[in-house]
Protein backbone atom coordinates (compact mmCIF):
# COMPACT_ATOMS: atom_id res chain seq x y z
CA UNK A 1 0.00 0.00 0.00
CA UNK A 2 1.70 3.12 -1.25
CA UNK A 3 0.66 6.71 -0.68
CA UNK A 4 0.50 9.28 -3.47
CA UNK A 5 -0.26 12.96 -3.80
CA UNK A 6 -1.86 13.67 -7.17
CA UNK A 7 -3.08 16.85 -8.80
CA UNK A 8 -5.85 17.00 -11.41
CA UNK A 9 -6.17 16.73 -14.37
CA UNK A 10 -4.74 13.21 -14.12
CA UNK A 11 -2.48 11.74 -16.79
CA UNK A 12 -2.17 8.12 -17.92
CA UNK A 13 1.11 7.93 -15.98
CA UNK A 14 -0.59 9.18 -12.78
CA UNK A 15 -3.16 6.42 -13.05
CA UNK A 16 -1.07 3.48 -14.25
CA UNK A 17 1.20 3.54 -11.20
CA UNK A 18 -1.76 3.08 -8.82
CA UNK A 19 -2.70 -0.30 -7.34
CA UNK A 20 -5.84 -1.32 -5.43
CA UNK A 21 -5.29 -0.44 -1.78
CA UNK A 22 -3.10 2.61 -2.39
CA UNK A 23 -3.96 5.82 -0.56
CA UNK A 24 -4.21 8.99 -2.66
CA UNK A 25 -4.48 12.60 -1.54
CA UNK A 26 -6.12 14.46 -4.41
CA UNK A 27 -5.71 18.15 -5.09
CA UNK A 28 -6.97 20.39 -7.86
CA UNK A 29 -10.39 20.56 -9.50
CA UNK A 30 -12.92 17.72 -9.46
CA UNK A 31 -16.54 17.65 -10.64
CA UNK A 32 -19.65 16.41 -8.88
CA UNK A 33 -22.24 14.41 -10.80
CA UNK A 34 -24.75 11.74 -9.90
CA UNK A 35 -27.67 9.91 -11.54
CA UNK A 36 -29.57 12.75 -13.23
CA UNK A 37 -26.42 14.67 -14.21
CA UNK A 38 -24.90 11.54 -15.75
CA UNK A 39 -28.03 11.00 -17.82
CA UNK A 40 -27.81 14.56 -19.16
CA UNK A 41 -24.07 14.31 -19.70
CA UNK A 42 -24.51 11.17 -21.79
CA UNK A 43 -27.31 12.80 -23.81
CA UNK A 44 -24.89 15.61 -24.71
CA UNK A 45 -22.15 13.16 -25.68
CA UNK A 46 -24.58 11.08 -27.75
CA UNK A 47 -25.66 14.10 -29.81
CA UNK A 48 -22.09 15.25 -30.34
CA UNK A 49 -22.39 18.31 -28.09
CA UNK A 50 -19.62 19.51 -25.80
CA UNK A 51 -19.81 18.40 -22.17
CA UNK A 52 -19.86 21.21 -19.55
CA UNK A 53 -16.27 20.43 -18.52
CA UNK A 54 -13.29 18.76 -20.16
CA UNK A 55 -13.57 15.01 -19.61
CA UNK A 56 -9.98 14.25 -20.66
CA UNK A 57 -8.06 13.67 -17.43
CA UNK A 58 -11.04 14.62 -15.28
CA UNK A 59 -12.14 13.21 -11.93
CA UNK A 60 -15.86 12.88 -11.16
CA UNK A 61 -17.06 12.71 -7.58
CA UNK A 62 -20.42 10.97 -7.05
CA UNK A 63 -21.75 13.41 -4.50
CA UNK A 64 -24.78 15.53 -3.80
CA UNK A 65 -23.79 17.75 -0.87
CA UNK A 66 -26.07 19.17 1.79
CA UNK A 67 -26.73 22.95 1.53
CA UNK A 68 -23.75 25.15 2.38
CA UNK A 69 -24.19 27.04 5.65
CA UNK A 70 -23.37 30.76 5.35
CA UNK A 71 -19.82 30.41 6.69
CA UNK A 72 -18.63 27.43 4.59
CA UNK A 73 -17.94 26.75 0.89
CA UNK A 74 -20.02 23.56 0.94
CA UNK A 75 -22.16 21.46 3.25
CA UNK A 76 -21.52 17.86 4.18
CA UNK A 77 -20.06 16.07 1.13
CA UNK A 78 -19.43 12.33 1.28
CA UNK A 79 -19.75 9.79 -1.55
CA UNK A 80 -23.00 8.29 -2.81
CA UNK A 81 -23.38 4.64 -3.90
CA UNK A 82 -21.66 4.15 -7.26
CA UNK A 83 -23.55 1.25 -8.89
CA UNK A 84 -26.33 3.62 -9.94
CA UNK A 85 -23.80 5.39 -12.19
CA UNK A 86 -22.73 2.12 -13.83
CA UNK A 87 -25.44 2.68 -16.46
CA UNK A 88 -23.38 5.60 -17.75
CA UNK A 89 -19.84 5.16 -16.44
CA UNK A 90 -18.32 3.07 -19.30
CA UNK A 91 -19.35 5.76 -21.79
CA UNK A 92 -17.93 8.57 -19.66
CA UNK A 93 -14.65 6.70 -19.12
CA UNK A 94 -14.42 6.23 -22.91
CA UNK A 95 -14.28 10.03 -23.26
CA UNK A 96 -11.15 10.28 -21.13
CA UNK A 97 -12.39 10.36 -17.54
CA UNK A 98 -9.45 9.16 -15.41
CA UNK A 99 -11.15 8.53 -12.09
CA UNK A 100 -14.46 8.45 -10.31
CA UNK A 101 -14.95 8.69 -6.54
CA UNK A 102 -17.79 6.92 -4.75
CA UNK A 103 -18.60 3.98 -2.53
CA UNK A 104 -19.57 0.37 -3.23
CA UNK A 105 -18.84 -2.16 -5.94
CA UNK A 106 -18.80 -1.40 -9.70
CA UNK A 107 -20.25 -3.76 -12.31
CA UNK A 108 -18.25 -5.79 -14.85
CA UNK A 109 -18.69 -3.33 -17.71
CA UNK A 110 -17.41 -0.42 -15.66
CA UNK A 111 -14.43 -2.44 -14.44
CA UNK A 112 -13.67 -3.41 -18.04
CA UNK A 113 -13.90 0.24 -19.13
CA UNK A 114 -11.32 1.16 -16.48
CA UNK A 115 -8.91 -1.43 -17.86
CA UNK A 116 -9.57 -0.47 -21.49
CA UNK A 117 -9.21 3.29 -20.99
CA UNK A 118 -6.58 3.29 -18.20
CA UNK A 119 -8.66 4.70 -15.42
CA UNK A 120 -9.40 4.03 -11.76
CA UNK A 121 -12.17 4.04 -9.18
CA UNK A 122 -11.53 5.63 -5.82
CA UNK A 123 -13.48 5.04 -2.62
CA UNK A 124 -14.02 7.74 -0.02
CA UNK A 125 -15.32 7.03 3.49
CA UNK A 126 -19.10 6.68 3.16
CA UNK A 127 -20.91 8.63 5.83
CA UNK A 128 -17.97 10.88 6.66
CA UNK A 129 -19.43 13.86 4.80
CA UNK A 130 -18.64 16.47 7.42
CA UNK A 131 -15.00 15.39 7.60
CA UNK A 132 -14.57 15.10 3.81
CA UNK A 133 -16.06 18.57 3.28
CA UNK A 134 -13.06 20.03 5.11
CA UNK A 135 -10.88 19.05 2.11
CA UNK A 136 -13.10 21.00 -0.30
CA UNK A 137 -12.01 24.63 -0.43
CA UNK A 138 -14.27 26.02 -3.15
CA UNK A 139 -17.44 24.88 -4.85
CA UNK A 140 -19.69 26.33 -7.53
CA UNK A 141 -22.44 25.03 -9.80
CA UNK A 142 -21.29 25.06 -13.43
CA UNK A 143 -24.03 23.16 -15.27
CA UNK A 144 -27.52 21.66 -15.12
CA UNK A 145 -28.70 24.24 -12.60
CA UNK A 146 -32.24 22.95 -13.12
CA UNK A 147 -31.29 19.72 -11.32
CA UNK A 148 -31.08 21.58 -8.00
CA UNK A 149 -28.92 19.64 -5.54
CA UNK A 150 -27.94 17.23 -8.34
CA UNK A 151 -26.42 19.96 -10.56
CA UNK A 152 -22.79 19.62 -11.68
CA UNK A 153 -20.38 21.42 -9.37
CA UNK A 154 -16.78 22.35 -9.90
CA UNK A 155 -14.97 21.78 -6.63
CA UNK A 156 -11.46 22.75 -5.66
CA UNK A 157 -9.99 20.15 -3.33
CA UNK A 158 -6.85 20.04 -1.23
CA UNK A 159 -5.49 16.65 -0.13
CA UNK A 160 -8.86 14.96 -0.49
CA UNK A 161 -8.34 11.44 0.98
CA UNK A 162 -9.32 8.46 -1.19
CA UNK A 163 -8.40 4.79 -1.53
CA UNK A 164 -7.87 2.98 -4.83
CA UNK A 165 -10.68 0.40 -5.04
CA UNK A 166 -10.27 -0.60 -8.71
CA UNK A 167 -6.99 0.04 -10.49
CA UNK A 168 -6.32 0.21 -14.24
CA UNK A 169 -4.94 -3.34 -14.26
CA UNK A 170 -8.01 -5.21 -13.05
CA UNK A 171 -7.05 -5.12 -9.35
CA UNK A 172 -9.86 -4.73 -6.81
CA UNK A 173 -9.83 -4.01 -3.10
CA UNK A 174 -13.27 -5.34 -2.10
CA UNK A 175 -13.09 -8.93 -0.91
CA UNK A 176 -15.95 -11.42 -1.29
CA UNK A 177 -17.96 -11.89 1.92
CA UNK A 178 -17.25 -15.16 3.74
CA UNK A 179 -20.68 -16.84 3.79
CA UNK A 180 -19.19 -20.07 5.04
CA UNK A 181 -17.71 -18.47 8.16
CA UNK A 182 -21.07 -16.80 8.81
CA UNK A 183 -22.81 -20.17 8.54
CA UNK A 184 -25.01 -19.33 5.55
CA UNK A 185 -23.41 -21.09 2.64
CA UNK B 1 -56.84 14.38 29.93
CA UNK B 2 -53.68 16.28 29.14
CA UNK B 3 -53.69 18.87 26.43
CA UNK B 4 -50.77 19.22 24.05
CA UNK B 5 -50.58 22.19 21.73
CA UNK B 6 -50.01 21.42 18.08
CA UNK B 7 -47.26 24.04 17.76
CA UNK B 8 -45.25 22.27 20.47
CA UNK B 9 -45.29 19.12 18.34
CA UNK B 10 -43.99 21.04 15.32
CA UNK B 11 -41.22 22.63 17.40
CA UNK B 12 -40.21 19.29 18.94
CA UNK B 13 -40.02 17.59 15.53
CA UNK B 14 -37.98 20.44 14.00
CA UNK B 15 -35.56 20.27 16.91
CA UNK B 16 -35.21 16.47 16.59
CA UNK B 17 -34.44 16.69 12.85
CA UNK B 18 -31.70 19.26 13.45
CA UNK B 19 -30.12 17.52 16.42
CA UNK B 20 -30.25 14.07 14.84
CA UNK B 21 -28.64 15.45 11.68
CA UNK B 22 -25.52 16.61 13.47
CA UNK B 23 -25.23 14.46 16.61
CA UNK B 24 -24.49 10.76 16.50
CA UNK B 25 -26.31 9.02 19.40
CA UNK B 26 -23.97 8.22 22.31
CA UNK B 27 -24.59 4.46 22.15
CA UNK B 28 -23.63 4.38 18.45
CA UNK B 29 -20.51 6.46 19.08
CA UNK B 30 -19.51 4.09 21.91
CA UNK B 31 -19.96 1.03 19.66
CA UNK B 32 -17.77 2.61 16.97
CA UNK B 33 -15.10 3.26 19.59
CA UNK B 34 -15.25 -0.33 20.87
CA UNK B 35 -15.05 -1.61 17.30
CA UNK B 36 -11.98 0.50 16.61
CA UNK B 37 -10.22 -0.95 19.64
CA UNK B 38 -11.06 -4.49 18.57
CA UNK B 39 -10.14 -4.30 14.88
CA UNK B 40 -6.75 -5.66 13.91
CA UNK B 41 -6.76 -4.49 10.28
CA UNK B 42 -5.12 -1.05 9.94
CA UNK B 43 -7.56 -0.08 7.15
CA UNK B 44 -10.59 -0.95 9.28
CA UNK B 45 -9.16 0.99 12.21
CA UNK B 46 -8.45 4.00 10.01
CA UNK B 47 -12.00 4.04 8.59
CA UNK B 48 -13.49 3.80 12.09
CA UNK B 49 -11.18 6.59 13.22
CA UNK B 50 -12.48 8.75 10.36
CA UNK B 51 -16.09 7.99 11.29
CA UNK B 52 -15.45 9.03 14.90
CA UNK B 53 -13.64 12.18 13.77
CA UNK B 54 -16.57 12.88 11.44
CA UNK B 55 -18.99 12.63 14.37
CA UNK B 56 -16.84 14.97 16.48
CA UNK B 57 -16.62 17.45 13.65
CA UNK B 58 -20.35 17.39 12.90
CA UNK B 59 -21.13 18.00 16.55
CA UNK B 60 -18.77 20.96 16.67
CA UNK B 61 -19.54 22.59 13.32
CA UNK B 62 -23.22 21.54 13.15
CA UNK B 63 -22.58 20.28 9.62
CA UNK B 64 -24.73 17.21 8.93
CA UNK B 65 -23.02 13.88 9.78
CA UNK B 66 -23.76 12.79 6.24
CA UNK B 67 -24.82 14.78 3.17
CA UNK B 68 -27.72 12.36 2.72
CA UNK B 69 -29.92 13.59 5.54
CA UNK B 70 -32.45 10.95 4.64
CA UNK B 71 -36.17 10.66 4.31
CA UNK B 72 -37.72 11.45 7.71
CA UNK B 73 -39.39 8.49 9.40
CA UNK B 74 -41.35 9.14 12.58
CA UNK B 75 -43.02 6.84 15.05
CA UNK B 76 -45.71 8.75 16.93
CA UNK B 77 -47.32 7.14 19.98
CA UNK B 78 -50.35 9.03 21.23
CA UNK B 79 -51.47 8.32 24.79
CA UNK B 80 -55.18 7.60 25.31
CA UNK B 81 -55.39 10.48 27.75
CA UNK B 82 -53.85 13.06 25.45
CA UNK B 83 -55.89 15.69 23.71
CA UNK B 84 -54.24 17.53 20.85
CA UNK B 85 -55.31 21.12 20.39
CA UNK B 86 -54.89 23.56 17.56
CA UNK B 87 -54.69 21.46 14.42
CA UNK B 88 -53.91 18.18 12.72
CA UNK B 89 -51.08 16.07 14.07
CA UNK B 90 -49.87 14.75 10.69
CA UNK B 91 -49.63 18.31 9.37
CA UNK B 92 -47.83 19.39 12.54
CA UNK B 93 -45.22 16.66 12.15
CA UNK B 94 -44.67 17.51 8.49
CA UNK B 95 -44.37 21.19 9.39
CA UNK B 96 -41.69 20.25 11.90
CA UNK B 97 -39.76 18.26 9.29
CA UNK B 98 -40.02 21.18 6.86
CA UNK B 99 -38.70 23.61 9.47
CA UNK B 100 -35.95 21.36 10.79
CA UNK B 101 -34.57 20.48 7.35
CA UNK B 102 -34.58 24.14 6.26
CA UNK B 103 -33.08 25.65 9.40
CA UNK B 104 -30.59 22.84 9.96
CA UNK B 105 -29.17 23.13 6.41
CA UNK B 106 -30.12 19.50 5.90
CA UNK B 107 -30.39 18.08 2.39
CA UNK B 108 -33.89 17.68 0.99
CA UNK B 109 -33.99 14.29 -0.65
CA UNK B 110 -37.70 13.57 -1.19
CA UNK B 111 -39.03 13.51 -4.75
CA UNK B 112 -41.94 12.34 -6.88
CA UNK B 113 -41.43 8.64 -7.68
CA UNK B 114 -42.11 9.06 -11.40
CA UNK B 115 -41.12 12.59 -12.44
CA UNK B 116 -38.32 12.61 -9.79
CA UNK B 117 -39.16 16.28 -9.11
CA UNK B 118 -37.93 17.22 -5.63
CA UNK B 119 -40.71 18.28 -3.25
CA UNK B 120 -38.28 20.94 -2.02
CA UNK B 121 -38.76 20.58 1.73
CA UNK B 122 -38.15 16.89 2.51
CA UNK B 123 -41.85 16.24 3.09
CA UNK B 124 -43.98 14.22 3.19
CA UNK B 125 -42.39 12.33 6.07
CA UNK B 126 -43.18 8.67 6.65
CA UNK B 127 -45.27 8.70 9.81
CA UNK B 128 -46.39 5.66 11.82
CA UNK B 129 -49.09 6.40 14.39
CA UNK B 130 -49.88 4.20 17.33
CA UNK B 131 -52.40 4.47 20.18
CA UNK B 132 -50.95 3.63 23.60
CA UNK B 133 -52.11 3.90 27.22
CA UNK B 134 -51.12 6.96 29.26
CA UNK B 135 -51.06 10.73 28.96
CA UNK B 136 -47.85 11.19 27.01
CA UNK B 137 -46.99 11.76 23.39
CA UNK B 138 -43.79 9.99 22.33
CA UNK B 139 -42.11 10.67 19.00
CA UNK B 140 -39.08 8.82 17.66
CA UNK B 141 -37.33 10.21 14.60
CA UNK B 142 -35.13 8.23 12.23
CA UNK B 143 -33.41 9.57 9.10
CA UNK B 144 -33.17 6.88 6.44
CA UNK B 145 -30.52 7.48 3.81
CA UNK B 146 -30.85 6.12 0.27
CA UNK B 147 -27.70 4.00 0.32
CA UNK B 148 -28.83 1.73 3.14
CA UNK B 149 -32.54 1.96 2.35
CA UNK B 150 -31.86 0.52 -1.13
CA UNK B 151 -30.24 -2.54 0.47
CA UNK B 152 -33.31 -3.36 2.62
CA UNK B 153 -35.73 -6.14 1.63
CA UNK B 154 -39.05 -7.79 2.46
CA UNK B 155 -39.69 -11.45 1.73
CA UNK B 156 -42.28 -14.11 2.52
CA UNK B 157 -40.59 -17.29 3.71
CA UNK B 158 -42.30 -20.66 3.99
CA UNK B 159 -43.05 -21.48 7.65
CA UNK B 160 -40.91 -24.63 7.31
CA UNK B 161 -37.83 -22.46 6.73
CA UNK B 162 -38.07 -21.26 10.32
CA UNK B 163 -35.28 -19.50 12.20
CA UNK B 164 -32.62 -21.10 10.00
CA UNK B 165 -34.32 -19.59 6.94
CA UNK B 166 -34.53 -16.20 8.63
CA UNK B 167 -30.86 -16.31 9.51
CA UNK B 168 -29.80 -17.37 6.04
CA UNK B 169 -31.81 -14.57 4.42
CA UNK B 170 -30.46 -11.87 6.73
CA UNK B 171 -26.85 -13.02 6.33
CA UNK B 172 -27.12 -13.16 2.55
CA UNK B 173 -28.73 -9.73 2.47
CA UNK B 174 -25.92 -8.13 4.46
CA UNK B 175 -23.33 -9.99 2.35
CA UNK B 176 -24.90 -8.86 -0.94
CA UNK B 177 -25.23 -5.30 0.31
CA UNK B 178 -21.44 -5.21 0.74
CA UNK B 179 -20.05 -1.70 0.89
CA UNK B 180 -23.21 -0.01 -0.44
CA UNK B 181 -25.04 0.74 2.83
CA UNK B 182 -21.94 2.24 4.53
CA UNK B 183 -20.98 -0.55 6.91
CA UNK B 184 -20.71 -1.04 9.82
CA UNK B 185 -24.49 -1.11 9.75
CA UNK B 186 -27.30 -1.70 12.20
CA UNK B 187 -29.70 -4.40 11.07
CA UNK B 188 -33.40 -4.19 11.91
CA UNK B 189 -35.21 -7.50 11.46
CA UNK B 190 -39.02 -7.69 11.40
CA UNK B 191 -40.52 -11.15 11.69
CA UNK B 192 -44.23 -11.98 11.54
CA UNK B 193 -47.26 -9.73 11.29
CA UNK B 194 -48.12 -9.52 7.61
CA UNK B 195 -46.27 -8.38 4.47
CA UNK B 196 -46.55 -4.67 5.33
CA UNK B 197 -46.27 -5.11 9.08
CA UNK B 198 -42.97 -7.00 8.86
CA UNK B 199 -41.41 -3.98 7.17
CA UNK B 200 -42.76 -1.67 9.84
CA UNK B 201 -41.46 -3.97 12.59
CA UNK B 202 -37.99 -4.05 11.04
CA UNK B 203 -37.92 -0.27 10.99
CA UNK B 204 -39.32 0.04 14.48
CA UNK B 205 -36.62 -2.33 15.75
CA UNK B 206 -34.11 0.33 14.73
CA UNK B 207 -35.59 2.81 17.20
CA UNK B 208 -34.13 0.80 20.09
CA UNK B 209 -30.80 1.83 21.60
CA UNK B 210 -27.86 -0.38 20.63
CA UNK B 211 -27.12 -1.19 24.26
CA UNK B 212 -30.61 -2.31 25.23
CA UNK B 213 -31.37 -6.00 25.60
CA UNK B 214 -34.59 -7.49 24.24
CA UNK B 215 -36.97 -8.33 27.12
CA UNK B 216 -37.64 -11.77 25.62
CA UNK B 217 -34.49 -13.84 26.38
CA UNK B 218 -35.05 -16.07 23.35
CA UNK B 219 -35.11 -13.09 20.98
CA UNK B 220 -32.18 -11.48 22.82
CA UNK B 221 -30.18 -14.67 22.14
CA UNK B 222 -31.22 -14.65 18.49
CA UNK B 223 -30.03 -11.04 18.14
CA UNK B 224 -26.63 -12.00 19.55
CA UNK B 225 -26.44 -15.10 17.35
CA UNK B 226 -27.11 -13.05 14.21
CA UNK B 227 -24.70 -10.30 15.23
CA UNK B 228 -21.89 -12.81 15.76
CA UNK B 229 -22.60 -14.55 12.43
CA UNK B 230 -22.76 -11.26 10.50
CA UNK B 231 -19.47 -10.09 11.94
CA UNK B 232 -17.83 -13.22 10.56
CA UNK B 233 -18.70 -12.17 7.00
CA UNK B 234 -15.61 -9.99 6.85
CA UNK B 235 -17.34 -7.16 4.94
CA UNK B 236 -15.92 -4.71 7.48
CA UNK B 237 -15.97 -0.91 7.66
CA UNK B 238 -16.60 0.58 4.21
CA UNK B 239 -16.57 -2.98 2.82
CA UNK B 240 -12.78 -3.15 3.05
CA UNK B 241 -12.60 -6.14 5.37
CA UNK B 242 -12.54 -6.46 9.14
CA UNK B 243 -14.43 -7.80 12.08
CA UNK B 244 -17.02 -5.04 12.24
CA UNK B 245 -19.69 -5.53 9.60
CA UNK B 246 -22.58 -4.67 11.93
CA UNK B 247 -22.79 -2.62 15.12
CA UNK B 248 -25.90 -4.43 16.24
CA UNK B 249 -28.95 -6.49 15.28
CA UNK B 250 -32.42 -5.64 16.56
CA UNK B 251 -35.35 -8.00 16.08
CA UNK B 252 -39.05 -7.23 16.42
CA UNK B 253 -41.43 -10.19 16.17
CA UNK B 254 -45.21 -10.59 16.18
CA UNK B 255 -47.67 -13.42 15.52
CA UNK B 256 -48.50 -14.00 11.85
CA UNK B 257 -50.82 -16.09 9.63
CA UNK B 258 -50.19 -19.83 10.03
CA UNK B 259 -49.36 -20.19 6.33
CA UNK B 260 -46.82 -17.35 6.31
CA UNK B 261 -43.45 -16.31 7.67
CA UNK B 262 -43.09 -12.64 6.73
CA UNK B 263 -39.57 -11.29 7.07
CA UNK B 264 -38.14 -7.81 6.56
CA UNK B 265 -34.55 -6.67 6.81
CA UNK B 266 -34.05 -2.94 7.26
CA UNK B 267 -30.41 -1.96 6.98
CA UNK B 268 -29.37 1.25 8.66
CA UNK B 269 -25.94 2.77 8.13
CA UNK B 270 -23.52 3.68 10.92
CA UNK B 271 -24.79 7.24 10.51
CA UNK B 272 -27.77 6.24 12.64
CA UNK B 273 -29.69 9.49 12.97
CA UNK B 274 -32.13 8.63 15.75
CA UNK B 275 -33.78 10.94 18.25
CA UNK B 276 -36.61 10.64 20.72
CA UNK B 277 -38.85 13.10 22.51
CA UNK B 278 -41.64 12.64 25.05
CA UNK B 279 -44.17 15.46 25.38
S1 LIG C 1 -25.87 4.98 3.65
FE1 LIG C 1 -25.98 6.36 5.41
S2 LIG C 1 -23.90 7.07 5.81
FE2 LIG C 1 -23.95 6.15 3.78
S3 LIG C 1 -24.29 7.88 2.40
FE3 LIG C 1 -26.28 7.00 2.85
S4 LIG C 1 -27.07 8.12 4.62
FE4 LIG C 1 -24.87 8.55 4.46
Amino acid sequence: MAEYKLTTPLTDDDVIQLRAGDVVLLSGVIYSARDAAHKKLCELLETGKAPPFKLQGAVIYYVDPSPAPPDRPIGSAGPTTSYRMDFFAPRVYSYGLKASIGKGKRNGETRKAMRDYKAVYFGAAGGAGALLSSSIVESQVIAFDELGPEAIREMKVKDFPVLVINDAHGGELYAAPDLKAAGAE
Amino acid sequence: MRTIQIKDITEAVADMCMKAGAELPGDVYARLQQAKEKETSPTAREILRQLLENADMAKKTRLPLCQDCGIAVLFVEVGDDVRIEGGNIREAVNAGVRKGYAEGYLRKSVCDPFTRANTGDNTPAVIHFDAVPGDKLRIVFLAKGGGCENMSRVTMLAPAQGWEGVKRFVINRVADAGANPCPPTIVGVGVGGAFDRAAELAEKALTRRLDDIHPNPDIAAKEKELETALNKLGVGPMGLGGETTVLGVKIAAEPCHLACLPLAVNIQCHSHRRKEVVL
